[in-house]
């Protein structure tokens, strides 16, 4: 059996890789970034046995943590989370969890950040080579490091996206989860400052670390180096306490996932009246607004992305502090800009195939182009402006204000037109309706990354002359590039979302049931 | 009632092919207006991928679909007027309410709002949907979206309902007041297309009938007609093949 799901898990992924040349593109770049990176940390532990035996333990530790933490932390964040072998799906094959949970802790290890991680560990035997216990010792401790990882990071996918409770409670568990994950940044920021204002410190961070459940496993090679074999004796225990109650708490976890697959909870809530839909005008355009709309409230994909912008100037002013550098506050207003505009690049995708309606009823593209742009403006606008004007009040320096307001929501308007053109023309690998919005679609990750950037790249031209207008007048003080910078914004990006919107509407309005099509592949 | 002259849909030539697989293979069908007309056919016969190239959902690689007359991938704004669909194993914008849906794909085929809800209040009362009005869509069973998906097909009034497995999980009782509701439109002059898997259902409920298998039409015309003397099931079986005889593997028999 456990042999059969790892199998499946090869299958899937060349399966992926057949329906689509541009998968096999993003996975051999992918593959090559971790090979490189991969070589230089083998080569990095390798001169790391010339070092002071101190200095060793202190770096094997706090790496081995810093990967536990990432393997832990990244599914949670990163859309490109290796779901190959969904538990949910198998619920109803004959399968012990016991067994689940081997064969899958099996895959993962054999996944390509498995495999990366597994020789980046037993290369760090080759640290302890002139202790030659310590390097024995390490092949099973790193062995077991490694196990701590994947059986970490599937518990907390497990239980991030846990199938305990409704449908309602799963997803704003999973909103829960981002305010914690985005203020990460700030929070290693400050430790480390505070660590760096004192480099005795990361020693006695390492010992601390190697007690945790994160460090453990890495710290008992160095333990048997210095001679102390009762410490990696204890170290040892805590690493396989670790794998062994991790392992069982996943299987809880699978078991409960095999036993309520997917439920479905019906709430009862009602929700009377026509919401929305009695609010926007009663025509084909107020309509895909008024939906739009709704869905920002009530879907998790959407509502994601509200969590996340308020909390953008709590990030800079954390930044501006620490770096002492205020300017960075004025970054706010066109940073909101950019993430909200951007936010429904996707857009049709996340209908799904649910985008069959405007079709049926022959929407016209135009319609259902300017009603989504609506729905977004019609908080995006005023949370800009006012989040620009906010970040120029705390600085104090009124002069900069046309420029960043010109920035800002000539961004914003940029976006929507580009927004407009995108998810009209490709159908992208989103997650779907109900799912996780964590959980991202096989080999969908490093795709969509790529179109991110490439989408982000394309903003950044686009907006490029209010940019350099408002830049050069806040450098040179220049009043009237400042309000050239107003209102090249406002003409271009206007100009450009209009012609965004006319042509996204075109794309869709000649290449409605191809996209469907897409859809429907994908779905 | 009068008649128009032109049949409610005409495919001529119709071609689609996936990848290696032709899935709908010079198709021709005519579907007189006013008829109810059953789509029956094995797994894997077409019956989807023809209704969404009739239905402009689906570019056909040739031929040419005309709805009442109307060429519709030439005009496909004009043929979606005509027209009310339930796709099969589409999705539903199911963070809607129930009310909220069905006023949605009333507004997108341009009825005024007033329009759009009165239509709505009456569908979801016909289709004993009015109590889970309020509910959004993703917490109903599998019956209530059918329906609910049924009364977005009809809200814009269409002369022609084309539903793709309409009665799929759909209790009995629904069942049969989706039928009432499907005859009286019929007898009021519209035409209503459906497909199915329902040998019995299509050959009790169905005016005319078509056998599709391969992407082709193996036998159309009046139910009578195309079943003779036998029962539309053991036609459909003769026709399309397939039917094993034996009790199937030893190791099953317990």
């Amino acid at each position: 059996m456990v042999a059969h799901l790892i199998r499946l898990r090869f299958l899937l992924l060349g399966n992926m890789l057949r329906r689509s040349p541009w998968q096999i593109v993003a996975t051999v770049l992918g593959g090559l970034y971790g090979l490189g990176v991969l070589a230089l940390v083998v080569a990095g532990l390798v001169a790391l046995g010339f070092a002071p035996l101190e200095l060793a333990r202190t770096i094997t530790v706090l790496g081995g943590a810093l990967v536990v933490a990432g393997w832990v932390v990244l599914p949670l964040i990163a859309s490109g989370t290796d779901q190959t072998v969904d538990p949910a799906r198998l619920a109803r094959f004959p399968i012990r969890p016991t067994t689940l949970v081997v064969a899958l802790t099996a895959s993962g290890v054999l996944g390509v950040p498995g495999i990366v991680t597994s020789i980046a560990a037993l290369a760090s035997a080759l640290t302890w080579a002139r202790h030659p216990l310590a390097a024995v010792v390490a092949v099973p401790s790193v062995a077991l490091g490694v196990l701590v990882c994947v059986i970490g990071s599937r518990l907390a996918v497990a239980l991030a996206s846990g199938h305990l409770g409704g449908r309602r409670a799963q997803e704003r568990r999973g909103l829960l989860v981002l305010i914690p994950l985005i203020l990460l940044g700030p929070i290693i920021v400050g430790l480390s400052s505070l660590v760096r204002s004192a480099p005795a410190v990361w020693p006695s961070v390492a010992a601390v670390a190697s007690w945790t459940p994160l460090g453990a496993a890495w710290a008992v090679p160095g333990d048997v180096a210095a001679g102390s074999v009762g410490i990696a004796a204890l170290h040892a225990l805590i690493t396989v306490a670790t794998v062994v109650l991790a392992a069982l708490a996943w299987r809880r976890a699978l078991a409960r996932a095999l036993e309520t697959p997917a439920r479905e909870s019906s709430s009862g809530v009602s929700h009377a009246g026509l919401g929305l839909f009695g609010l926007f005008p009663g025509t084909p355009t107020g309509a895909v607004a008024a939906r739009a709309l709704t869905y920002w409230v009530r879907d998790p994909r959407y509502s994601r992305s509200l969590v996340i912008i308020p909390l953008v100037p709590v990030l800079l002013a954390f930044y501006s502090t620490t770096t002492r550098n205020p300017g960075m506050l004025v970054a706010t207003g066109p940073l909101v800009a950019l993430l909200l505009g951007l936010s429904i690049y996707t857009d049709v995708s996340y209908d799904n195939t649910a985008f069959a309606l405007h079709l049926q009823k022959g929407a016209s593209g135009r319609a259902d182009r300017i009603g989504r742009v609506v729905a977004l403006a019609v908080f995006a606008v005023p949370v800009t402006i006012l989040l620009a004007i906010g970040s120029i009040w705390y600085l104090g320096s009124w002069s900069a204000l046309p420029g960043v307001l010109g920035l800002s929501l000539g961004a914003l308007a940029s976006a929507f037109g580009l927004s407009s053109v995108t998810s009209a023309r490709w159908a992208f690998p989103v997650p779907a309706p109900g799912d996780n919005p964590f959980r991202a679609r096989p080999g969908g990750g490093f795709s969509l990354v790529l179109t991110t950037w490439g989408t982000w790249g394309a903003l950044a031209v686009l907006a490029s002359p209010e940019l350099v207008l408002a830049a050069v007048g806040a450098a040179t003080g220049s009043a009237l590039l400042e309000w050239l910078a107003l209102a090249v914004g406002l003409l271009l990006g206007c100009a450009l979302l209009v012609v965004g919107v006319r042509w996204g509407g075109a794309i869709l309005d000649r290449r409605g049931p191809e996209l469907l099509a897409q859809l429907q592949e994908q779905k | 009632m009068t008649v128009p002259s032109s049949p409610a849909l005409a495919i001529r030539g119709l071609v689609k092919r996936f990848g290696e697989k032709l899935a709908v293979d010079h198709l021709d069908l005519d579907v007189p207006s006013g008829s109810f007309f059953g789509l029956v056919g094995p797994n894997g016969a077409g019956k989807t991928t023809t209704l969404s190239m009739a239905t402009g959902l689906l570019r056909p690689d040739a031929g040419e679909v005309r709805l009442h007359g109307i060429d519709v991938w030439q005009d496909l704004v004009a043929a979606k007027r005509q027209v009310g669909v339930l796709s099969d194993g589409v999705r539903l914008f199911d963070r809607l309410t129930g009310r909220q849906l069905v006023v949605y794909a009333g507004l997108l085929s341009g009825l005024d709002r007033d329009t759009a809800v009165a239509r709505t209040n009456d569908l979801l009362q016909l289709l004993d949907l009015e109590s889970a009005g309020g509910t959004l869509v993703v917490d109903y069973s599998a019956g209530m979206t059918k329906k609910v998906a049924l009364a977005c097909a009809m809200v814009h009034a269409p002369k022609v309902l084309v539903l793709d497995e309409p009665f799929e999980s759909v209790d009995p009782v629904s069942a049969a007041n989706i039928r009432d509701i499907l005859v009286g439109f019929v007898r009021s002059g519209g035409t209503v297309i459906v497909s199915s898997h329902v040998m019995d259902l299509v050959q009790r409920m169905c005016d005319r009938v078509a056998i599709v298998a391969g992407g082709r039409v193996l036998a159309a015309g009046t139910t009578d007609e195309v079943r003779g003397e036998s029962t539309l099931e053991d036609r459909f079986v003769e026709l399309v093949g397939g039917r094993r005889t034996g009790e199937g593997p030893a190791w099953l028999h317990t």
